[in-house]
């Protein structure tokens, strides 16, 4: 690029920024399609995020409702379930083999996409980037609003899989072939999965232009003064996250493609020497590999599952810090970790396949790799405990998830110790051990993160308070709960009770779990009535909310505490901050905060 | 002399490319860069994110190739390329990989063709532009047109998805996953480079419009032109895959 090139460039972006503080200072004209629904403020789009994800959460948390109802009390028979759901879910008041499946894969398949990737990073990044960043907007608004329409599309796709014939995929979310590829292997695999498949890969495409805008935004937009070692570690983690996504989704891409020629074209990509009972048939493919698709979906699956903790794991730096009233411990071992975990994350995905006839060897090198991720997170985990050691803690119900979220990461990663043995693994694979880990670490921590966020943050997304003592309630009940639901599921797996099975009441073996499954569907139903109380709040709080009446209602140092309590598009009034330090200088020469526009004093100490 | 001054531009694109490598370098030499308030690699955004972009995209291709790569070494067998592309229109059989030489030759000319056109917009010489976006439209439609060709061929002699005529080098029953490949990898590539003609299309009418003469800067043909060289660099690793190994 030539030099005139750049100064072109950068008067550009200057100007594009005059433009965007020009129609902050007069009023501009907004309609209410522009504002609320093709908006391309960050901040709306953000909360259009949050919102249609809450949405998913609670159609996700029913699902997973009426399957615990199956395995909690499969000899009972509520016909209410008939009359409320039909004959393919719900046939004689008993959910229906068909039903559980299709319930558990669209359980799995929208809470980890459409709920904690979507709603948890979609809401985040959108939201926290350019205000911590100081940054008027994305650097692509447009992009930024093509990304929350395309993921729309594909939730307006995936829900309608499951009104169609023949229900919604049922193969588990790995979709596996060749049940997800066999339109003939059940019925699931019908319609349902070309559904599936449409949605994923608009999802796909929401999640490309959204993680672009975010590394752009990051890497270009940031205010001056604002180094990178001077970001908040939200913004760290949104980044790395954004990275992941661009990534590893493209892979997830490429075998979907070639999954959608196996169901359609004839190929035989992944299938090979398959004989059908369904159709008694022995189809003619030929030379596939069904592994290959596992490479290529847990090449994605893998870093997925970090896509889904890194924004968690940031905000969780961030809320601790403020709340413990304490620089954040590490920061720089903070951000090498976050660097580790992405570099490993492409590095471990053949640890979920130990049993599916993987070359030993090869076991061995992938079991090496997964341990070592155990360096960072214990690095993490140590950096957040003494980032609460001796601090004047406000137990504000988001530091109350903060904290919860730090108790289930470590309750979480022990567990994925054990699991990330390729000889321990032989026992547990595709056990409730596997469910427990994978639920606690990533799952409800996740799940911590992103209610730590919005109890903190909402103020400014609202300009209102959440109801606090609702949060407690809603803490309680969810961290007891979430305990109560996974604890007993490592002893059920350890004693190798398979997950995905239908009724294990009819298994000797496995009978006399009858009475524990009762009790974890039992709390599971309990935590589900909470996370209604949460969204009551949420809506609720929104108009009638206790009013934010100070501009930095946390003494936080963060850049978004800056803006007006109702920052308008453009964030700021006037001219974006100057930013002078790092974020966390809390307690520092004897002043509980520091702004990070505070320029730096002549006699102030170094941190 | 003429030679090096038409690579020009390509090669500084390179070296914009390395300062991002060597990020850390940059900072301790010239601290200002990751300051805030400007972009660390002197790009705009739009640039980044197509530098982004063509990652991700490479993750794709390098998925594709990867799996083909897989299922070919685990397979007894696979057809000969020589005995399986040696047609070449109106000249008939028996001319191995004539055709797709002539292809890439053309792709590559056209990759010729777009540095030029780049190098035009940096001089603000919009007839230059065009002239050259031109050359670089009509390349990419003939490489369409040619791969038209091959495919019409080869469906006539029995090859498509799930069905291929052609026997292994050592004369035994091959899978049909040589087709299987050649046609989706081939054809996602195809779509590539179709996407690439219309971007060119678009950057043509709006250079046309002098919609960059009026921006003061052509970046946009900069960009459509990383995105035009990329296609033609995966081309290069899809011939290798599929007609040379």
């Amino acid at each position: 690029m030539s030099n005139e090139a750049v100064l072109q460039a950068e008067s550009a972006i200057a100007t594009h920024h005059e433009a965007h503080g020009e129609h902050h200072d007069h009023h501009h004209q907004e309609t209410f399609i522009s504002k609320y629904v093709f908006s391309m403020d960050h901040k709306m789009i953000a909360k259009q995020f949050l919102i249609t994800g809450m949405v998913w959460a609670v159609i996700g948390g029913l699902m997973s409702v009426l399957f615990r109802l199956q395995l909690g009390y499969p000899d009972t028979s509520f016909p209410w379930l008939e009359d409320l759901l039909g004959k393919f879910w719900a046939e004689k008041g008993h959910i229906t083999a068909q039903g559980y499946y299709a319930l558990v894969t669209t359980h799995g398949t929208v809470l980890v996409f459409f709920v904690l990737t979507a709603g948890l990073s979609g809401t985040f990044a959108n939201f926290l980037i350019p205000l911590q960043v100081g940054a008027r907007d994305m650097a692509s608004p447009f992009m930024n609003m093509l990304s929350y329409w395309f993921f729309f599309a594909a939730s307006i796709v995936m829900v309608s899989s499951i009104f169609v014939e023949t229900g919604p995929f049922s193969g588990g979310w790995t979709a596996y072939p060749p049940l997800s590829a066999l339109g003939d292997a059940s019925p699931g695999s019908k319609t349902g999965m070309d559904l599936w498949l449409v949605a994923m890969a608009l999802f796909v495409v929401s999640s490309l232009l959204g993680g672009l805008n975010y590394i752009a935004t990051v890497l270009n937009m940031r205010t001056k003064g604002m180094s990178m070692t001077r970001l908040p570690l939200t913004i760290w983690a949104l980044f790395f996250t954004a990275v992941l996504g661009v990534l590893s989704f493209p892979v997830l891409l490429s075998g979907f493609i070639l999954l959608i020629f196996d169901r359609n074209f004839g190929t035989s990509f992944y299938l090979s020497d398959i004989f059908l009972t369904t159709t008694n048939t022995a189809l003619p493919n030929e030379g596939g590999s069904a592994i290959l698709f596992q490479h290529l979906f847990w090449f994605l699956g893998h870093p997925e599952v970090y896509i889904i903790l890194l924004p968690a794991m940031g905000m969780v730096s961030e809320i601790l810090s403020v709340n413990s009233r304490k620089p954040i411990f590490g920061y720089m071992a903070m951000i090498g970790s976050l660097f580790a975990i992405a570099i490993l994350a492409f590095l471990v995905w053949a640890h979920h396949m130990f049993v599916t006839g993987l070359n030993p060897f090869l076991g061995s090198i992938f079991v090496l790799l997964t341990l070592l991720i155990a360096v960072p997170s214990a690095i993490k985990v140590f950096n957040w405990l003494t980032t609460l050691w001796r601090g004047n803690i406000r137990f504000t119900p988001a530091m109350m998830f903060a904290i919860g979220f730090v108790s289930l990461f470590i309750s979480g990663g022990l567990t994925g110790i054990w699991l990330g043995n390729s000889a321990l693994d032989i026992h547990l694979h595709d056990t409730y051990f596997v469910i427990a880990h994978f639920h606690i670490v990533m799952g409800v921590a996740s799940m911590f993160g992103m209610f730590a966020g919005v109890y903190h943050w909402y103020p400014k997304m609202y300009g209102r308070y959440l109801n606090t003592s609702l949060g407690y309630i809603h803490f309680w009940i969810t961290m007891i709960g979430a305990y109560l639901i996974f604890w007993p599921m490592h002893y059920e797996g350890l004693a190798g009770m398979p997950r995905r099975y239908y009724d294990y009441s009819i298994w000797e073996s496995f009978k006399n779990f009858g009475e524990l499954n009762r009790f974890i569907s039992t709390v599971a139903m309990i935590v589900f009535a909470a996370q209604i109380l949460f969204i009551a709040n949420f809506f609720y709080s929104i108009w009638k909310g206790r009013k934010v009446t100070t501009l930095n209602p946390y003494g936080s140092n963060t850049l978004e505490w800056t803006t007006p309590i109702n920052p308008g598009h453009g964030n700021w009034v006037g001219e974006i901050p100057e930013v002078h330090r790092w974020p966390y200088d809390y307690g520092k020469d004897g002043k509980e905060y520091t702004s990070q526009t505070t320029p730096v004093g002549a006699d102030e100490s170094h941190h | 002399m003429k030679f090096i001054h038409l690579f020009y531009p390509l090669h500084n694109t390179f070296v914009n490319e390395i300062s991002l490598v060597n990020m850390q370098t940059a900072t301790t030499a010239n601290p200002k860069w990751w300051n805030g308030g400007k972009s660390p690699f002197n790009v705009e955004y739009g640039k980044l994110m197509m530098w982004y972009f063509l990652m991700s995209d490479a993750f794709t291709f390098g998925a594709f190739l990867i799996s083909y790569g897989t299922i070919r070494f685990s397979t007894n067998g696979w057809p000969d390329p020589n005995v399986v592309f040696q047609s070449f229109p109106f000249l008939g059989s028996g001319l191995p990989l004539m055709f797709v030489s002539l292809m890439t030759f053309i792709l590559i000319i056209s990759s010729v063709t777009m540095v030029l056109a780049v190098k035009a917009g940096h001089e603000n010489n919009k007839q230059k532009v065009v002239t050259n976006l031109v050359w670089t439209i009509i390349g990419g439609i003939a490489f369409l047109s040619c791969q038209a060709w091959e495919w019409t061929h080869l469906h006539h002699e029995g090859a498509w998805w799930g069905a291929n005529p052609f026997l292994n080098a050592d004369g035994s029953q091959s899978s049909t996953n040589f087709t299987n490949y050649f046609f989706t990898i081939t054809g996602f590539h195809g779509f590539h480079v179709f996407s690439g003609v219309i971007i060119n299309i678009i950057m043509l009418i709006m250079t046309l419009n002098d919609t960059f003469e009026k921006r003061g800067h052509y970046l946009m043909i900069e960009k459509a032109g990383l995105y035009w060289h990329f296609v033609d660099l995966v081309w290069v690793f899809v011939f290798t895959c599929f007609y040379l190994i």
